[in-house]
């Protein structure tokens, strides 16, 4: 098969692009410390998260984007972005029945069940749009076992002291650029408690949609997991399709105490911006975890196939004696796309272990780069990192870059690196023609083939969808 | 066994190959009816390989003029996968690794493709494990060997064994083994041969392309051909790969310069 009829059977449209007719509120573009009393104000919130948000705003002033990824777009102009945009509730929402109609059948276009079907797949969905969440499902089923999961405004009104304890202990207001910004004007995002000893009963769902053009979305998610529980976690995302950029830029704060274990998965299908590059997501995310417990496990497991650019790295800290870090990652780069993702792994503790699989696959004219950090304290005695980076190149006009850093100041610790890259090309598609496979089958093959190691850690309906959304952008005919 | 009587199952007429725009191939002519086993060989460069690869339809090889028909069908008028559907196998000289894709899998999937083909049904993973554990039996293959990545690692000896078994599964109309007996050592030589000719078959052919004699001690061609600068210069029996085995091919590319002279 010639290079051509490899582009178009990766050159498959995007499926989410549609906008929602829905009234929403937006306030007006521009960042000022005005802004964020606005939005303090509108989500009634306490003085102490009002306080949390000007904080980082002047620390924010203070600081300059990141220039270190190996990523290129124009300079954004922050004060041409809309920081807060909420549908227009008809009145209060008491029940899935007063959701607004327009929106449930956004989200079964999405493929978003809201109603029964989720019960029967054990699947508790909450779920964000633009910046306000609409509506948490099965809240009560959770109650019954004490998990908390509602949206992180709600917390704020009603766990404050939970949320005040742990919000920015693991991403601090100053930690980078986006995630001060991010400190300053979130609007909405996911909450979510574990008490000692709980098995959450059911997987934890939240669906996050951009659908307001040149508004951006700061969700701002919190999961603490107290001792000996454990959750399962899962996020999606998606966006219409529009001409200009959007800025996702989300915190995600992840904090296990002793015993506890947390897993968190992603499918990110942000739009991406069409072949020429013009629109799409700038996905620029801080995600991070602390193993706070002794034998405390995060694993992070993600799925990564939208957006214009992508700059996020799931990180660990291992700061528990005997605590796990985990990162599974599937990256895949499409046309213009840029993607510069990773993972930081910082041990801290003594026997902490960790494991870093990650995966990028590129096609078009995209870049796709995996950056990581195994850092080594001088107090981590015996630990352990074991890290495979692969990367797959699809025609030869995309680029692949590892950019692995390490660093030991323990001598009694073990560090593995292993790398490889490959290249699906066509000596490998005509292999697979002569034993009577088609091209479809074998791109779609040989790319599962790759992401298998990765796709298994998906809790099961996820690594369904995941593996259909591959075949979406890069085979075909599969919907 | 020679068949002029037999039905035809590869015919090639006046075939021209081309390989980043320089003319390999410059008129190939070849018949093969079923049952029949011919050799073709020839030195370094001759355009063996190159027939193979311009039959089973590799897009880097570029047919320039010529036909070739299988069972009558125009195969260049078919995809490559298409071909294989049709009978056509070719065992790989470099057979390609594809990591992260098993054996089993891999194996299935092109088995249960060319069974669909040809109308038969297809098998599902427990009934495939059972047929293909009874075809590692006959090759004396490990079937540990199954849960590996296609070619993946494997040593030279294993990916032609891989080859082989590959044949045997699909059972081809037509097997061109394009110097499969390369880099293998003398048990693994016997082991490919036992497999070919245990394909052997009055309703078959098999094609070897091979640079030296020695696969012939176990495997009797009908016909040997001989190519030199993109053509065949000479057709003969088995008592000509002998005589090539003691004399080389010079004698032959100057007697052939001369008939062109």
């Amino acid at each position: 098969m010639s290079n051509t009829a490899l582009q178009n059977l990766i050159d498959q449209p995007y499926k989410h692009g549609f906008v929602t007719d829905i009234e929403s509120e937006t306030t007006p573009k521009g960042l000022s410390e005005e802004t964020i009393r606005l939005i303090s104000r509108k989500k009634n919130e306490p003085e102490w998260l009002l306080e949390f948000r000007l904080t980082a705003y002047r620390h924010w002033l203070t600081m300059a984007e990141p220039k270190w990824p190996n990523v290129t777009y124009p300079k954004i102009d922050f004060q041409d972005i809309s920081y807060y945009s909420a549908p227009k509730p008809k009145k209060k929402l008491a029940s899935m029945d007063d959701v607004d109609p327009e929106l449930r059948r956004t989200f079964e276009k999405l493929g978003v069940p809201l109603h029964e079907q989720k019960v029967l797949a054990g699947v508790a969905v909450d779920v964000i749009f633009d910046s306000v969440s609409v509506t948490t499902t099965y809240k009560k089923k959770l109650a019954e076992v004490g998990v908390i999961f509602c949206s992180i405004s709600e917390a704020v009104h009603d766990h404050p002291d939970l949320v005040r304890r742990y919000l920015g202990s693991v991403v601090p207001t100053s930690d980078n650029f986006y995630a001060a910004l991010n400190s300053a004007v979130f609007t909405d995002g996911s909450f979510c408690y574990i008490p000692k000893g709980v098995h959450c009963p059911m997987e934890l769902s939240t669906y996050f949609r951009i659908n307001t053009q040149d508004s951006g979305q700061f969700e701002r998610t919190l999961i603490v997991a107290e001792e000996g529980s454990h959750v399962s976690y899962l996020e999606g995302c998606t966006a219409p399709q529009f001409d200009t950029n959007q800025l996702h830029a989300a915190v995600v704060e992840l904090v296990a105490l002793d015993n506890a274990e947390i897993k968190y998965s992603t499918v990110q299908n942000w739009y991406a911006g069409d072949e020429n590059g013009r629109g799409g997501i700038y996905n620029f995310v801080t995600k991070r975890g602390l193993c706070k417990g002794v034998a405390s496990k995060i694993s992070w497991t993600q799925v990564e196939t939208g957006s214009a650019i992508t700059w996020k790295y799931p990180s660990c800290v291992l700061l528990g004696d005997d605590s796990v870090g985990e990162f599974y990652s599937v990256a895949l780069t499409n046309h213009m796309q840029q993607a510069d993702t990773g993972t930081k792994m910082i041990h801290v503790g003594r026997n902490t272990r960790s494991r870093i699989i990650s995966k990028g696959i590129s096609a078009g004219k995209s870049n796709n780069s995996y950056r990581g950090l195994v850092k080594i304290g001088p107090k981590a005695d015996r630990a352990r990192n074991f890290s495979q980076c692969d990367s797959m190149l699809i025609g030869d006009a995309c680029g692949a870059h590892t950019f692995p850093y390490i660093q030991v100041q323990n001598n009694g610790a073990t560090v593995e690196h292993e790398a490889s890259t490959s290249k699906i090309g066509e000596d490998q598609l005509f292999y697979f023609a002569q034993r009577g496979i088609g091209p479809e089958e074998a791109v779609s093959m040989i790319i599962n083939g790759f992401v298998k190691e990765v796709f298994t850690q998906l809790p099961m309906e996820f690594a369904v969808e995941a593996t259909k959304l591959l075949g979406l952008k890069l085979e075909g005919s599969v919907g | 066994m020679r068949n002029p009587g037999g039905k035809l199952l590869l015919e090639v007429r006046g075939l021209t190959t081309s390989v980043s725009g320089v003319e390999i191939l410059k008129g190939i002519d070849l018949a093969v009816r079923e049952g029949e086993v011919h050799a073709i060989m020839g030195p370094n460069g001759s355009g063996k390989s190159t027939l193979a690869k311009a039959l089973a339809g590799h897009p880097a090889y570029k047919v320039t003029g010529g036909e070739a028909r299988l069972d009558g069908q125009d195969l260049f008028a078919l995809a490559p996968e298409e071909r294989a559907r049709a009978g056509l196998f070719l065992g790989f000289q470099y057979p390609v690794e594809v990591p992260g894709v098993t054996n089993a899998s891999f194996l299935r999937l092109a088995y249960n493709t060319v069974q669909g083909a040809r109308g038969k049904d297809e098998l599902d993973p427990l009934e495939f494990d059972d047929f293909v554990r009874e075809k590692l039996k006959l090759l004396d293959i490990n079937p540990a060997f199954l849960d590996r990545s296609v070619n993946d690692g494997f040593s030279g000896g294993e990916k032609k064994r891989n080859e082989i078994l590959q044949m045997a599964l699909l059972e081809p109309r037509l097997a061109v083994l394009d110097e499969t007996d390369s880099g293998l050592d003398i048990d693994a030589l016997r082991v490919v041969a036992n497999g070919v000719n245990s394909l052997h078959a009055p309703d078959r052919a098999i094609v070897l392309v091979t640079h030296y004699q020695r696969l012939l001690n176990y495997i009797t061609p009908d016909y040997v051909h001989v190519m030199a600068g993109g053509r065949i210069i000479k057709t003969g029996d088995k008592s000509l790969a002998l005589e090539l085995e003691s004399r080389g091919y010079d004698w032959l590319l100057e007697s052939g310069r001369a008939v062109a002279a």
